[in-house]
């Protein structure tokens, strides 16, 4: 038992100091690629390849005189970026990251928390989500900030529908409400994207809405809004804005491979005979790759479209995306039934 | 009506097929012209250590030339200044004393000679100015400071070494026809 809550705590601190870095060479990829595909190099001065690049940004940021305007209610302001930042980081808690660990004959799921409701509870926390954003713009007392709240707060709400009804398909499937279910019956090429193809592309593009990213990044919209929800931020705060975008990158995409791709499962794997620890490494490893390639897809996506106009994009999330998705929901059940 | 060009195109207002309408296919097209840009040829270039090549008559920072025996040729005649069109130079002239026949060439020499280089505008006119063969554009750039008063370059950074082997080649801006032209006294500019 006492192994057990250490275990845990190790994990947790490890995924923790794992989305960080993940975050932090996130701002680093995201100007290379960008650079690249703008037939340019992007930052290459600091360290090696620009390696150093995220640090000195860092270091920046906390350099920053901190700013906070007259008419603000401090409190609020403070929690904003905190409550972002807290929650980006809590949804990491139920993917599973790798098949169990064998250590001294015990066995250690490289899962943080298996609850059996996984998939309720990361709706849940993407629906907080919206608070930090909305907290940050009021507070700040700006009317540029409270309009990209405001915009930010509708664009997820309307998009968290088509989210979740993309998602109902995959549990009619699965049967269950928990992500090691879900990733379990994956095993092999058995990937739940050959199956439901259309729910993977709504839930793409509602996770596109959900962390704010290009084409859908209206909330930010530095033409219209100035800076949108972080007008008034500086220096470390808005650096946690910056960051929170970066984390929930990187878990949504955990939360996509974990889904649609088969999470840590490979075709031909499981059939090498590595030893269990070896075994659960190499998952880990693929389920990581799998990440690294939805956030390129990101990267890809945010420097190929231009942003959507607010009519477009209201038009898209409820007049397309949702029908769809439900219509996704009767063909799933309906094929169920004729399988029966 | 005439076309000026042949690259017009003829807009129409017809209704999207249901292809154009979901716009994935134009996405999936838009990302394959921009993956193609990863891979292309980088149009940076690394400054410091790579420098675009430069034209052989580049108009960059000032040189003060000397002439054969090192002595400045400069006689302070203020022309360039006058000449000058963000009015950049200004100098100071003094006499020569007797002993000092060694560096500078005639009785009067710019004791202070100093150039703007934030005004400057790299145009040349001091160089056509010039009836001495004094001052010259070379193909070195200015160097970027921190400090404003940093770029107000005395004779210091602008007057040729005295070092024949060290001295500035300006022989591809002042071609034989220019030479030609200055020497001929018929013209207003050469009296």
């Amino acid at each position: 038992m006492v192994e057990q809550i250490i275990y845990k705590t190790l994990l947790a601190s490890f995924i923790l100091i794992l989305s960080l870095l993940v975050a932090m060479y996130s701002t680093l990829v995201e100007r290379k690629v960008a650079g690249w595909f703008q037939d340019r190099h992007g930052p290459n001065r600091a360290g090696p390849w620009g390696l150093l690049q995220p640090l000195a940004d860092g270091i920046k940021l906390f350099f920053k005189e901190e700013f906070m305007p007259n008419s603000a209610d401090k409190f609020l302001y403070i929690l904003g970026p905190s409550l972002t930042m807290f929650i980006a980081l809590l949804t990491s808690a139920v993917i599973p990251w790798g098949p169990d660990l064998v250590i001294n004959g015990q066995t250690y799921a490289m899962q943080v928390a298996d609850i059996n409701i996984g998939i309720l509870y990361i709706f849940a926390i993407v629906s907080i989500g919206v608070y930090g954003i909305m907290i940050g713009g009021w507070a700040s007392n700006n009317k540029y900030a409270l309009l990209g709240a405001v915009r930010a707060s509708s664009q997820m709400i309307s998009y968290e529908l088509a989210m979740s009804l993309s998602i109902i398909a995959i549990v009619m499937m699965t049967g269950s409400l928990s992500m090691r279910d879900i990733v379990a019956q994956q095993q092999g090429f058995n990937w739940n994207i050959l199956y439901q193809p259309l729910g993977f592309l709504i839930f793409l593009i509602c996770a596109f809405a959900e962390t704010n990213r290009a084409p859908f990044d209206l909330p930010e919209c530095e033409t219209e809004l100035v800076g949108g929800y972080h007008t008034e931020y500086s220096s470390m705060k808005l650096g946690f804005y910056l960051f929170a975008e970066y984390i929930n990158m990187f878990i949504s995409g955990a939360v996509m491979a974990t889904l649609f791709l088969g999470g840590y499962h490979f075709p031909g794997l499981d059939k090498l005979g590595l030893s269990p620890n070896v075994f659960a490494f190499v998952s880990f490893m693929v389920l990581f790759a799998k990440i690294t390639f939805f956030g390129f897809i990101y990267m890809w996506i945010r420097w190929t479209l231009p942003r959507f106009r607010y009519d477009q994009l209201m038009k898209l999330g409820w007049k397309s995306l949702i029908p769809l998705a439900i219509l996704n929901v009767v063909i799933t059940g309906v094929v169920i039934l004729l399988n029966q | 009506m005439m076309n000026l060009t042949n690259r017009s195109k003829v807009v129409s207002n017809k209704q999207m097929t249901f292809w154009e309408r979901i716009y994935i296919p134009a996405i999936l097209g838009g990302m394959r012209i921009t993956f193609g840009h990863l891979f292309r040829r980088k149009t940076t270039v690394q400054y410091p250590e790579v420098t675009r090549e430069f034209s052989e008559i580049y108009r960059g920072k000032h040189v003060l030339k000397r002439d054969d025996d090192g002595r400045e040729r400069c006689t302070a005649c203020g022309l360039c200044a006058v000449a000058c069109p963000a009015e950049a130079i200004t100098m100071i002239s003094a006499e020569r004393k007797p002993g000092e026949e060694h560096l500078y060439r005639e009785e009067k020499y710019a004791s202070v000679y100093e150039i703007n280089m934030l005004r400057c505008i790299f145009c040349g006119d001091c160089e056509d100015a010039c009836p001495k063969e004094a001052i010259f554009l070379t193909r070195e750039m200015v160097r970027s400071e921190y400090a404003r008063g940093k770029f107000i370059f005395g004779k210091a950074e602008l007057v040729e070494p005295f070092d024949p082997a060290k001295r500035i080649d300006i022989s591809k801006r002042q071609t034989p026809e220019v030479l030609e032209f200055k020497k001929n006294r018929s013209y207003k500019h050469n009296r």
